[in-house]
This record gives structure tokens, sequence and C-alpha cells, in this order.
């Protein structure tokens, strides 16, 4: 038997593009417009999210039994909750450099609703090992559409990548810049994030049409 | 079919017990970390306080602070003196560098006298005088260190920020932001504190002109900014007193 049966990797496949959880369920949105300026936050965000919607699917998977319905969401936010904060704490006593680039995150983390989404749609009808699949595809496919976002804003907005000046430097006017061109400072605004996921949104729903709603 | 999850005593108690795992957990980790948590920031404060003063390692673009592991020995080898100026009062205390300057603020807006921290370093046979600054940005807390000449005029500066936003604001912290101060003026002429801005489009991107009092702004930042402007004047004017007793 395969590690993974087919039903299983449809669980990794699907939220990569025809259910990504940005573009076709409108989650995270918030998360995407904030730290999108930079593809460097960009990465750390998706990678931090990668291993909380897992560990955390798991956690509510495991639990789903015992947790009284009432209060439910509660519940998953606590979990999510101590889970952030106590890795926070732990690279804050032992790798106090990166805890220091992450820290930012944190708030983010815990308010993303496709961690919420995924535990309440997910990990509480699911048992583990499926929550946890389920958990790592949404997180790529969240991971996927940050990258893209953040790549663009930040060549387009800074003429940069990760920091490097793939365009030329504005300042001394080398490069790209000798030609006259200019950084679209518009792109590092947060409404521009918004107009680049809209034009992904777009770009896949030309592509595949059975993705349009019917009103 | 009613499961026994949904009873109004089952919910009671599972949240009483969920609270009550989750706050030790919390309160044991947060405790039995907290040592070394300290002591990581005590680390950190002799790394940008070094910073500030040139004491790093800087390559051409990143910004890279002397290695943990050595922080302690290059701070007792490089900082000189360590001042916390009250008043007129000036003592010379070797954890200076421990005050804490947001308390420090909330007792001068209580009406008690500040603390005033000030560590006084030599390297390559110049002295840097280095300050700590804190104020506001967008979100949260910003702070930094600058080190200026006996004439206020900086040296180097750190800035550093709880929660600025990514690619925007947190910016602050990059190399081409904090080199900017360097050789910016903090008095003018006649010796009266003026403070440096952080302007828009001042024309002078490069940051050739070192006598106009400003800085290139970060497209995007614009709040984060202010505030650097703020702190530099609010918490830096009241190291003129020390300086007119420097040059007489």
């Amino acid at each position: 038997m395969a590690l993974i049966s087919k039903k299983d990797a449809a669980l990794i496949k699907d939220p990569l593009l025809d259910n990504n959880p940005i573009t076709i369920q409108v989650l995270g949105i918030c998360s995407a417009l904030a730290i999108t300026a930079e593809l460097k936050a960009s990465i750390v965000m998706s990678v931090s999210v990668l291993f909380v919607l897992g560990l955390g699917n798991v956690v509510i998977s495991l639990m789903r039994n015992i947790i009284p319905s009432k209060i439910r969401i509660i519940v998953q936010l606590i979990v999510v909750a101590t889970l952030v904060i106590i890795v926070d704490l732990v690279l804050k006593a032992f790798a106090y450099e990166l805890s220091k680039t992450l820290s930012v995150f944190v708030g983010l983390i815990i308010t993303n609703c496709i961690i919420m989404g995924r535990f309440e749609a997910f990990a509480l009808g699911n048992g583990p090992w499926r929550s946890f699949l389920d958990g790592i595809g949404n997180a790529v496919g969240y991971g996927v559409i940050l990258i893209a976002v953040g790549f663009f804003r930040e060549l387009l907005g800074s003429g940069t990548l990760l920091g490097f000046k793939v365009l030329g430097d504005p300042i001394e006017k080398t490069g790209l810049y000798a030609f006259g061109y200019e950084n679209n400072g518009f792109m590092l605004l947060s409404p521009m994030a918004l107009i680049v996921v809209g034009i992904i949104i777009w770009i896949q729903r030309t592509k595949n049409k059975s993705l349009i709603e019917e009103n | 079919m009613s499961k026994r999850t949904d009873s109004n005593g089952y919910t009671m108690i599972f949240a009483v017990v969920m609270v009550l795992i989750v706050g030790s957990l919390l309160a044991f980790m947060a405790s039995s970390l907290k040592p070394n948590i300290k002591e990581n920031q005590r680390i950190e404060k002799q790394q940008n306080i070094l910073y500030a003063m040139g004491v790093n390692e800087n390559d051409e673009s990143s910004a890279t602070f002397v290695s943990t592991s050595v922080a302690g020995e290059e701070f007792k080898k490089y900082i000189k003196k360590q001042l916390v100026i009250e008043g007129d009062k000036i003592t010379e205390s070797d954890d200076a560098y421990l005050i804490d300057i947001k308390k420090q603020k909330t007792n001068a807006k209580n009406g008690k006298t500040r603390k005033l921290p000030l560590f006084i370093g030599e390297k390559d046979g110049k002295t840097f005088y280095v300050a700590p600054i804190y104020g506001k940005g967008l979100w949260d807390a910003i702070w930094g260190y600058v080190s200026m000449d006996e004439n206020m005029v900086v040296q180097g500066a750190y800035f550093d920020h709880k929660g600025e936003t990514p690619g925007l604001g947190a910016n602050i912290k990059q190399r081409y932001f904090m080199d900017d101060f360097n050789g910016e003026h903090l008095l003018t002429e006649a010796g009266d504190f003026k403070g440096i801005t952080v302007a828009k489009g001042n024309n002078d991107p490069k940051n050739d002109d070192k006598n106009d009092y400003e800085v290139d702004a970060i497209a995007g930042a614009t709040i984060t900014g202010d505030g650097v402007s703020a702190m530099i004047k609010s918490d830096l004017s009241l190291y003129v007193p020390y300086f007119k007793t420097l040059n007489p």
C-alpha cells in the first residue's frame, strides 16, 4: 500500500489550485495584505503557517470527540494561541535572532482565518493523519499565493528580491533605472496586494471555467 | 441523538479543565524559560550599543552584531564608562545599560526625575557617546541607540521595533535607513537642539547634505518614520545639558 492513498493525496493537491484557501475560499486575506510587501516576509509567514496548521489540525483532530460543540470555536482559538505562544517562547529562549524575525507574525498567525477554517471544517470531523495532510495542503496553497504576491510586490515596488537589487540601483541609476524606469511605490501599499490577489483570481478562473460561480 | 458532550455540565467542566491545563502549561513554560530570555535580552542590549558605535560585523549591506559569545567581552573592552544622569547629578554604574527606558519615561510623566543612561565608548582613539531612545511607531514600540561625538554629530545609529509592518516600517532596522543618520547634526550652529527629521521628498535621497537635519524617509512607512523623528527629538534633547558641559 502506498504511504498516501489517492483520496489522501487529493487533500494535499486540491488546496493548491482548485480549492485554494486564498483565491477560491477567500480566507487568510488579512495576512496576505499585511506582510507581502517583501518576499522574505511572505516566505517566513508561509513556513510558520505550515507548521502551526499542520500541528494544530492534528491536535484538534485528536480532541475532536471530547470538544463540547457549544464552545468549540473558543477551544480552537485556545489551541492555536497556546501552540503559537509556546513556539514563540522557546524561540526567544534558544534562537533569539530567529524569534525577533518571527515575533511580528505571531499575532497574525493566531488570527489567520485559514487556521480556524480548517480546524472547523476538517479537523473536527476527520482523523489525525488526514487532518495533518489537509493542514499541510492548505498551508502550502496559502503559501504559494503569498509568495507569488510577495514576489510581484517586492519586484515592482522596491526593485529588489529578497533584498537583492535585481533591477539595478535606483539612486545610482544603474540597470533598468538607467533607461528611466521607476519603482512603483504604490505596489508597497496594501491595496495593491488586494489587486494582485484579484488578478491571480481572474487568471485562475479564466483557465478553469468550472470555478466561476453562477448567480 | 443528544451527545454527551452537549450538556451544559460537561461544557462547563471542559472549559474549566482546559483553562487550568493551558494556563499552567503556559505559566510553567514562561517562568522556566525566563532566565534564558532575560539573558538573551541583556546580551542584545550590549550588542545594540556596540553596533551604534561602530563595533559590529557588517558586510556590504547587512546589519550584523558582534556574535553573542563575545558581546560581553567586547562591551567591557570598548565601553569605558557608563553614566547615569539624574538632573544635575551624574553617577557611574556598570549596570546603566540595564535601565528600562520605558519605565523611566513613565516616571518622568509622573513627576519623578528620569534616569538618563549614557555610554561612553572609545574606538580607534575616538570617543563615542551612545544614548538610548524609545518611542512609538505605527503598531507598537520602537527604540534605538544613537552614538554621537562631543558636538552631538551622529556617528552611528541602530533602530529596532516590536511590531512594525514587515517590508515597510520594519525597514527602519535596515542599513540603508540607519546609515543615513551618520554625520547628521543634532545641534544648530548656535548650539540649540534641532533633531533629525525623517522627511519625505527632501530631494536628497543619497543623503549627501549632512547639515539639513533631515534623512530620507521610507516609502509606505510615514508613521514609523514620524515616530523615529519624535523619539530622537524627545529623548536626545535631554542630553543637551550634559554635552554643554563637555564644550564649555
